[in-house]
């Protein structure tokens, strides 16, 4: 039997309103293959977004949802994990909101290893405002606010993730989608921050500024220029100009995670002072 | 029975915080509120609350809201160069209706300003701080004992009337030590959000049908709704260009406004049959207290209104006060902000006059007195 | 889930072989051509900007198409998958 997505869409939603060709939609039906797969209680499960394209998501789906500030997604669901500690924590973010206004937040979420998993819609651009070039538009490539080519640098946000403490970081695309659904249950099973940079196509903002006359020709950009890891290791250098490895990039198990380090001293505490009060 | 303690301004505010039931805060360290986050890391882990020092001011505010939206009441504690940082989030909370308390403790402003003198410059912030039209309700304790109490009164009414209430002090108050009484549980009132009663697929998080403060549920709960900044319906799903937009608008005013008996409190002293009035809030109410005194036993009759609730504003009580006092002197820590509200409520019944000291030392009684016998 | 579960039935188009069943739904689909473009062996074409199957006979039920719609369009079920 095909999947049956309207259990998780709150009715009358659809059709959704990201444009022809964008792959959020991809990336949303791929996610909520993900959820069904761990069967989960949908009462337990809260969806944080920003503000963006992305941010539109938990909209859509019949979790809890909160659709906050533009950058602030991780630290509103900050809020919510500690107070809640046994619940899933989802936050969606796009490239712009995640580590361009939102990159403080993002660098000290994943140094703080509390246990939630963002997945972060990347699609080189800032779609809802029109195209403008964002922390991880490519080099010499055209945006509203680069019309003669982008001379800025662009993070590579696994590595960013890593280095500020992420203890599963991981990077799927929209063209290779079953791997995508592993991706994001992995990332979901992990205990301790999971990051996963999904490689995202945007026809409107991005590709018809960069010569990708359709969508398609964007995914199939991505099947070009996105290599598994494994395979992506045994290539010589000269063989990886302008591919990136995909998949899981760093997993570290058994990791402290943050709020089992908070509520283990509370436990403490509670022994010590022998009152047990709530 | 209540408990004497001899506490600092910042750790009454924790105390009162805990009385009122609060099981999180977020905060970040700033001069001169600092101390509020070390007591609440002292106390809340060992009541099972969470504590959370975070990367910046508007991740504690974020985080704030995060933990209420999950059921529990929380704060945060900050000064000026983070309660302007707080702003767009503290918004957020107005609009979507979630309960928290934001401490201001007013130091020496703009920029970095006088971070170990006293402030009232951020009194207008605490009422306009945010973009676009929002309620605010701003108390202003003076005492040690009134930081505790107010503070209780903050996250009843946040709960109350499902909206941010800041509670602003200045930096003396904040860490001057006075004897308090803590009282025993019970003692005062604690009131807790109301929850919906219908079943969750009939729950509307912003149903306005049966009043202007819908019930709110608390996520996992079982009420699996949505929240977003955005205008949104009854439903809580964005809307645009639609009269709901407006009448909603109007709603989160009146929530504040049509509940002003509710919400206000000020203090009255020696009022009644007051020549020349003082209007004055924070550590410049205490001043005016003592110059009142001074003044009265001068032969002068002189009197204080001292708000509790700065924000709404006491308009009732100071245009009534215009029409039989000659003149209303309003010192403030700032180059004059509450001043212009109380020339508002006043309309030229009475000389309206401004004290004003911004050098980081609080305004002496003496020169309150010297303006109210020149007033005579 | 607001107001009763809504069990949303939209209106659709299907196209069965003895291998396949295939069912778009016009309202959701927005024309941009991923399916058709990605199908490997050209069952799908598009006709005033909605996806359609252009000779069902060629469906392999490869699933591509259903992987990659972002519309939640289309739906292909195996017919062993039906019975």
């Amino acid at each position: 039997m095909a999947f049956d997505y309207q259990r998780y869409i709150r009715g009358g939603k659809l059709p959704h309103i990201w444009c022809p060709g964008c792959t959020y939609g991809t990336v949303f039906k791929s996610l909520l293959r993900a959820i069904d797969a761990q069967k989960l209680d949908r009462n337990d499960i809260a969806m944080v977004s920003g503000i963006g394209c992305a941010s539109r998501l938990p909209g859509y789906v019949d979790f809890n949802t909160l659709h906050t500030a533009h950058g602030r997604a991780l630290v509103f669901a900050t809020g919510l994990k500690m107070a809640k500690p046994d619940k899933h924590v989802l936050v969606v973010s796009g490239d712009g909101d995640a580590t361009a206004i939102g990159g403080n937040h993002f660098i000290h979420a994943c140094r703080r290893n509390i246990d939630m998993t963002l997945l972060v819609f990347n699609n080189y651009t800032y779609g809802m405002t029109g195209g403008q070039y964002s922390p991880t538009t490519p080099y010499g490539l055209s945006a509203s606010t680069m019309p003669y080519g982008n001379v800025d640098f662009a993070f590579d946000i696994p590595s960013l993730a890593r280095g500020a403490g992420a203890t599963f970081v991981a990077r799927g695309t929209a063209y290779h989608v079953p791997a995508l659904d592993r991706l994001i249950v992995a990332a979901m099973r992990h205990k301790g921050f999971s990051v996963v940079e999904i490689m995202n196509a945007c026809p409107t903002a991005f590709g018809k500024r960069n010569k990708f006359k359709s969508p398609t020709d964007l995914l199939l950009w991505m099947k070009e220029s996105f290599v598994p890891v494994e395979a992506f290791e045994k290539l010589p250098p000269e063989k990886t100009q302008g591919k990136l490895p995909m998949g899981i990039l760093h997993s570290r198990e058994g990791a402290p995670e943050f709020c089992e380090a908070y509520f283990a001293m509370v436990e403490r505490l509670k022994e010590k002072e022998g009152t047990g009060k709530p | 029975m209540s408990r004497a303690r001899l506490l600092q301004g910042n750790e009454a505010c924790a105390e009162g915080a805990l009385y009122a039931g609060c099981g999180f805060f977020a905060g970040y360290p700033i001069t001169p509120s600092t101390e509020v986050a070390e007591h609440m890391a002292k106390k809340l882990p060992k009541r099972g609350g969470v504590f959370l020092q975070m990367e910046d001011e508007i991740a504690a505010m974020a985080a704030v809201i995060g933990g209420s939206l999950a059921g529990c009441k929380a704060f945060t504690a900050t000064s000026g160069p983070g309660f302007s940082l707080k702003q767009e989030n503290l918004g957020f909370a107005m609009l979507t209706e979630v309960p928290c308390v934001v401490v201001n403790v007013m130091r020496g402003g703009p920029s970095t300003g006088v971070p170990t003198g006293p402030g009232q410059s951020d009194i207008m912030q605490c009422r306009w701080g945010t973009h676009g039209d929002h309620p605010s309700i701003c108390l202003t304790p003076a005492y040690v004992q009134e930081i505790f109490s107010e503070t209780v009164r903050a996250f009843n009414l946040s709960e109350k009337y499902r909206t941010p209430v800041i509670v602003a002090f200045d930096e003396v108050v904040g860490h001057m030590r006075e004897k308090i009484e803590i009282p025993e549980a019970g003692a005062l009132s604690v009131v807790d959000r109301t929850k919906p009663i219908c079943p969750p697929e009939e729950y509307l998080p912003y149903d306005d049908s049966q009043g202007d403060v819908p019930p709110m549920a608390n996520f996992f709960e079982g009420y699996r709704y949505h929240v977003t900044g955005l205008n949104h319906g009854p439903d809580g799903f964005p809307v645009n260009a639609s009269p709901r937009i407006h009448t909603d608008q109007l709603r989160l005013l009146r929530k504040v406004e049509a509940n002003r008996d509710d919400i206000a409190r000020n203090v009255e002293y020696r009022l009644d049959d007051a020549d020349v009035a003082v209007f004055a809030y924070g550590i410049c109410g205490r001043s005016a207290k003592a110059a009142v005194d001074l003044a009265r036993a001068k032969g002068i009759r002189a009197g204080l209104l001292r708000p509790l609730t700065i924000w709404p504003f006491p308009e009732a009580q100071v245009a009534a006060l215009s029409a039989r006092a000659r003149a209303i002197i309003v010192p403030e820590l700032s180059l004059g902000q509450i001043l212009f509200e109380v020339e508002r409520c006043s309309k030229g019944r009475c000389r309206v006059e401004g004290i004003h000291r911004v050098d980081g030392d609080p305004i002496h009684p003496a020169q309150i007195l010297a303006r109210i016998q020149e007033a005579l | 889930m607001l107001k009763g579960k809504q069990q949303i039935v939209e209106k659709y188009e299907e196209w069965e072989t003895d291998k396949v069943r295939i069912r778009i739904i016009p309202r959701y689909c927005k024309g941009c051509e991923i399916c058709v473009k990605l199908c490997p062996t050209q069952t799908l074409g598009l006709e005033l900007f909605k996806a359609k199957v252009v000779d069902a006979g060629k469906c392999v039920a490869c699933m591509y198409c259903e992987m990659r719609c972002p519309d939640f369009a289309i739906s292909v079920e195996k017919k062993e998958a039906i019975q």
